[in-house]
């Protein structure tokens, strides 16, 4: 059905599919006017923060784990990084490195399965990757295998795929010897390859014409594309030490949904994740993803959201190339983890999930036990900027029939790569049309 | 149609409270995903697919804990729609780590966590899914074990029991060929009362079972619990082993419970 002006339509999904967790989207429409865009995130809360008062700083990576099932090792790693803040443990280089390479590992899994499984069939007009593989199947094969080994090298170091067991407060209860990780080489090769690969064919996928004047915002680190540490940067004058995060940033409760909405205190909503990395941190980036960019006409900086999955490939070529640096310079460390002395303290610290940025902060008694905690995930801190797309984006769309436009918006809303599951603690799509 | 030519049973995997970890082991199993969507219509799994056929389905997988009014009706429409309903993990078979609330006070952990609490509505208890309806198989993990679910549903379509084995942790230990930390080192390690599935992970990372599978077939925890005192941890240590992602699992909640009466 095509609208003609001033008549009304509402647009509504009420379960969002591929994206994780539970959302509906809501838009209203008079003519060619959105009138009301809500995102609505019933995900039921589970209180995370609140629980995890009394626990053991020690127990603390295991639990914040469960946050999410897709990118487990961020929510570890930001745990990890904001206690060592708190109790003042140094970590050994060895380490450090150690926690890239697990880093990469989750990258390339994530960015493999929203690359090709979740976002690949909204370009392509399938409505999953198992429909697209019957015209696709080279293409969700090499997929799988990129998973796979992203996969494979979360399961050498932590045991398993999901919420892995190996990450400890000052390190790893055990870390690998070089002879484990040099087989990981072959594939890590060819995952580089297929990642190059990706990103031309991703590049060649077409595009709405849409740009915002985003406010990106990532970690940003003198020497490397950023994964663990870094100041915070954005391309509109934000850069901070992270321990200011919340004089800079505020959590919103708005009452269509069970997320908290991040905003800027100073410029309201921004924009987290593969997009605002690769703004930001481009320079940092090896030369062979710097190239794959340039030859998918990725310019700087680029304002298009839905040119994002060019940006996610590009950061699948670098997690690649980054595995096999940290595996080919490896040198066990002395201890897989250092001593903790136990003592009060507060720390906060922010990674670089596949997402976007994960800020966590604790507050720890004498006795080792969590006496406060609060975790800020990339979909809370995403959630008001993908409603405002959406309020951009739609009325393109107002001569378009209403499937069409409830598929572009579910796509538009799949830039963010949006983890519902992490912001409760998404996708339903109403578009109404008045 | 399936290669034999009979009808493709439909797959469906629903959603309740939970980190979506369980349903991605279905997209995990890289290997065999193929297989799987060649054997069954995967007719409704909104994860991976905005293609959402209706019901009635003849197998339901169900991820998540109650802990909305809304869920705990959707779960009786989920029940009605399934021929066998198998929930998947921690969560929907015990759960999962969000019922800690369920020895807290939930006014108080809203209020901790939101600004406005009356936008939030939750229940009391995060409840597993066989308190509200029949399940005719729990699959046990935290996360689920991806082989166990591809045994499970094999089986499932070829009517059969599947081979999921409820003795201990210890067994696989033994299996794997590694030393006991327990008595080797002296870690706490709840391998003897935690059911086998994981294959034995955390003491292969020279640390202690946490028991995200959940209590055994037949779990001496009382002993267990000395072993660990002995071992030089204190109650409220005890307590807070047994009260992680399984903390509901009433063989679990009775030895923190003990544990937490003693301090």
């Amino acid at each position: 059905m095509s609208s003609s002006p001033g008549k009304s339509r509402t647009i509504k999904v009420d379960c969002l599919a591929r994206v994780e967790g539970e959302g509906a989207l809501f838009v209203k429409m008079k003519g060619d006017r959105v009138t009301d865009v809500k995102l609505k995130i019933y995900e039921p809360p589970r209180l995370f923060e609140a629980f995890l008062r009394g626990r053991h700083f020690s127990e603390v990576p295991d639990i914040v784990a469960r946050i999410c099932g897709i990118c487990p090792i961020a929510y570890q790693m930001s745990a990890v990084h904001a206690i060592e803040r708190a109790l003042g443990v140094p970590v050994d280089p060895a380490v450090r490195m150690l926690r890239r390479l697990f880093y990469c590992g989750e990258w390339i899994e994530s960015h493999a399965l929203h690359i090709f499984m979740l976002h690949a069939p909204d370009f392509l007009g399938y409505p999953d990757a198992i429909q697209m593989a019957r015209d696709y199947r080279a293409v969700v094969e090499q997929a799988l295998r990129l998973k796979k080994i992203g996969n494979r090298i979360v399961t050498l170091m932590g045991g398993r795929e999901i919420h892995p067991v190996s990450v400890a407060v000052g390190g790893f209860y055990r870390v690998p010897a070089r002879g484990e990780l040099s087989p990981l080489l072959e594939d890590l090769k060819w995952a580089l390859d297929a990642s190059l690969q990706s990103v031309k064919l991703v590049a060649g996928f077409e595009f709405p014409d849409f740009e915002q004047p985003y406010e990106f915002v990532s970690l940003s680190h003198p020497d490397e594309y950023p994964f663990n540490e870094g100041r915070l940067v954005s391309n509109k004058g934000l850069d901070i030490d992270v321990a200011e995060y919340e004089e800079h940033f505020v959590e919103q409760h708005v009452k269509h949904s069970n997320a908290l909405q991040s905003v800027l205190r100073a410029r309201g909503s921004y924009m987290v994740g593969p997009l605002a990395r690769f703004n930001l941190n481009f320079a940092r980036l090896p030369e062979v993803a710097q190239q794959a960019a340039r030859d998918a006409r990725l310019s700087l900086p680029c304002n298009n959201p839905f040119r994002s999955i060019i940006a996610r490939a590009v950061e699948m070529v670098f997690a690649c190339w980054e595995a096999i640096r940290v595996i080919e310079a490896y040198e066990p460390p002395a201890a897989p983890r250092a001593a903790v002395a136990v003592h009060a303290g507060v720390g906060c610290a922010a990674t670089e999930a596949p997402r976007g940025t994960l800020y966590h902060r604790y507050r720890i008694d004498d006795q080792g036990l969590v006496q406060f905690a609060k975790i800020v995930p990339p979909t809370s801190q995403n959630q008001k900027r993908m409603e405002e797309d959406l309020w951009q984006f739609v009325p393109q769309l107002a001569n378009r029939p209403t499937d069409e436009v409830t598929w572009k918006c579910e796509q538009a809303l799949r830039n963010y790569d949006p983890c519902i599951s992490c912001a409760t603690h998404f996708l339903r799509l109403h578009l109404e049309r008045e | 149609m399936s290669s034999n030519g009979r009808k493709k049973q439909k797959i469906a995997v629903f959603k309740f409270a939970s980190c979506d970890g369980c349903q991605l082991s279905l997209l995990d199993a890289e290997d065999e995903l193929f297989a799987i969507a060649g054997a069954v219509e995967i007719a409704y799994f909104p994860e991976a697919s905005r293609s959402m056929l209706k019901g009635p389905y003849d197998i339901g997988l169900v991820e998540g804990s109650i802990t909305t009014h809304h869920d705990a009706e959707r779960i009786q429409q989920v029940r009605r729609q399934c021929h066998k309903l198998v929930t998947i993990g921690a969560c929907a078979t015990a759960g999962g780590i969000q019922a800690l609330r369920n020895s807290g006070d939930i006014d108080e952990f809203v209020r901790v966590v939101y600004a406005t609490p009356q936008y939030i509505s939750t229940l009391k208890l995060s409840t597993p899914i066989a308190e509200h309806v029949p399940v005719d198989f729990e699959l046990r993990g935290c996360p689920i074990n991806k082989a166990q679910l591809i045994e499970l549903i094999s089986a499932t379509l070829a009517g059969r029991k599947p081979n999921i084995p409820t003795y201990s942790v210890c067994m696989e230990c033994k299996r794997r060929g590694n030393v006991c930390i327990a008595v080797a080192q002296g870690i706490a390690c709840l391998g003897p009362v935690t059911q086998a599935g994981c294959g034995a992970i955390c003491p292969s990372f020279n640390r202690g079972c946490y028991g995200c599978y959940g209590p055994m077939e037949s779990p001496n925890t009382a002993s267990l619990v000395n072993q660990f005192r002995i071992l030089g941890q204190s109650d409220p240590q005890i307590a807070r082993a047994f009260r992680s992602f399984n903390a509901w699992a009433w063989q679990f909640r009775k030895a923190s419970e003990e544990c937490e009466r003693h301090e």
